[in-house]
């Protein structure tokens, strides 16, 4: 593939568990405060994770800018999650901010990924429309994982679904996202879901 | 490992040295563009006389010594992703990084191999 490369010593790393040998990556997708951080946090070792973004026009009066007028580029922080599988397979889950100006680092993650994880708050399920769409048009397998907060009145998944109006073929599930096992689930309930997706109608 | 903490304001202020700085102007990659999550490997050439190499990239080409990836290389190196993307790229064109292919896959390239998604889902339901 790279010649210039070419004469270089075979990885001596190969065989090593240690060693990444494939790489897969998740999407976890949604809003401010809905606990994407903790559900990252709860499945897997989760490390710092820095990117740059420019500000741009469609950002003025939406940020608070005061006081950092003449800074051009602003930091956003991911949430970056990392498990480790035997045979050097590596899982990492991206956290990215839901909105729209995000975008372009969803497109980033999304490229050969999994799939989504689409977390909702069910006191504000409209914020997650737009998200949805995204997976929905570019034919990225996703789940609906709705985060039940304490004093949240409980939904059931059907009613979520109804109000989502996602695909039947959609998984759609309640989840904790502060418990390891539900967490767990949702993972799961992706990579089936993927699975599925991949093979041949 | 120290890092090097001495760049720092506070977080609010941001680094000292704006990101551009260290990419010498550039903001977006040329070339091989690489993924949060490609498996990068330093081929173990040294540099040639004409290649100067920034203490970032240093330390990169470093840390490229056991495979790795620029998510992984972002958050040890504290380096924002799209920086890292660049001076891998950099590294990658002066023929000190490699690709480390990964195991083909079907018609579908932009997916997963499903024999590794099973791979997981299996561990997965053992956690």
């Amino acid at each position: 593939m790279n010649s210039a490369a070419s004469d270089s010593a075979p990885a001596p790393h190969a065989f090593d568990d240690d060693v990444p040998q494939h790489t897969l990556k998740i999407l976890v997708a949604g809003g401010f405060g809905v606990g994407k951080t903790t559900l990252v946090g709860s499945v897997s070792e989760i490390r710092p994770l820095r990117t740059e973004e420019v500000l741009t026009d469609a950002s003025a009066g939406v940020d608070d800018l005061h006081g950092v007028e003449r800074k051009t580029t602003t930091t956003v922080a991911m949430d970056f999650g990392r498990l480790t599988f035997s045979g050097g397979v590596r899982l990492y889950l991206f956290g990215t901010p839901g909105q729209e100006r995000f975008w372009f680092m969803w497109d980033q993650i999304a490229y050969g990924a999994v799939g989504a994880i689409v977390l909702v708050d069910t006191r504000r399920l409209s914020t997650s429309f737009a998200s949805i769409d995204f997976f929905e048009q570019r034919e990225i397998p996703f789940v609906v994982a709705a985060n039940v907060f304490d004093g949240a009145r409980g939904y059931t998944v059907d009613e979520i679904r109804d109000a989502l109006d996602v695909d039947p073929h959609v998984p759609v599930m309640l989840c904790d996202v502060r418990r390891r096992e539900t967490a767990r689930d949702v993972l799961v309930a992706l990579v089936e879901h993927a699975v599925q997706s991949s093979s041949p109608v | 490992m120290e890092k090097p903490r001495e760049r720092w304001i506070g977080r609010d202020a941001g680094p000292i040295v704006r990101p551009y700085a260290v990419t010498r102007g550039r903001t977006r990659p040329r070339g091989l563009v690489v993924d949060l999550v490609t498996i990068l490997v330093a081929t173990g050439r040294t540099p040639g006389d004409r290649v100067w190499l920034s203490r970032e990239q240093r330390r990169l080409l470093e840390l490229c010594r056991r495979p790795s990836t620029p998510a992984d290389l972002a958050s040890e190196t504290d380096l924002p992703f799209r920086v890292v993307q660049i001076l891998l790229e950099d590294l990658h064109q002066y023929g000190l990084v490699e690709e480390m292919p990964q195991a083909e896959h079907g018609e579908r390239p932009d997916r997963p191999d499903p024999r590794i998604l099973m791979r997981v889902l299996d561990e997965l339901r053992r956690l």
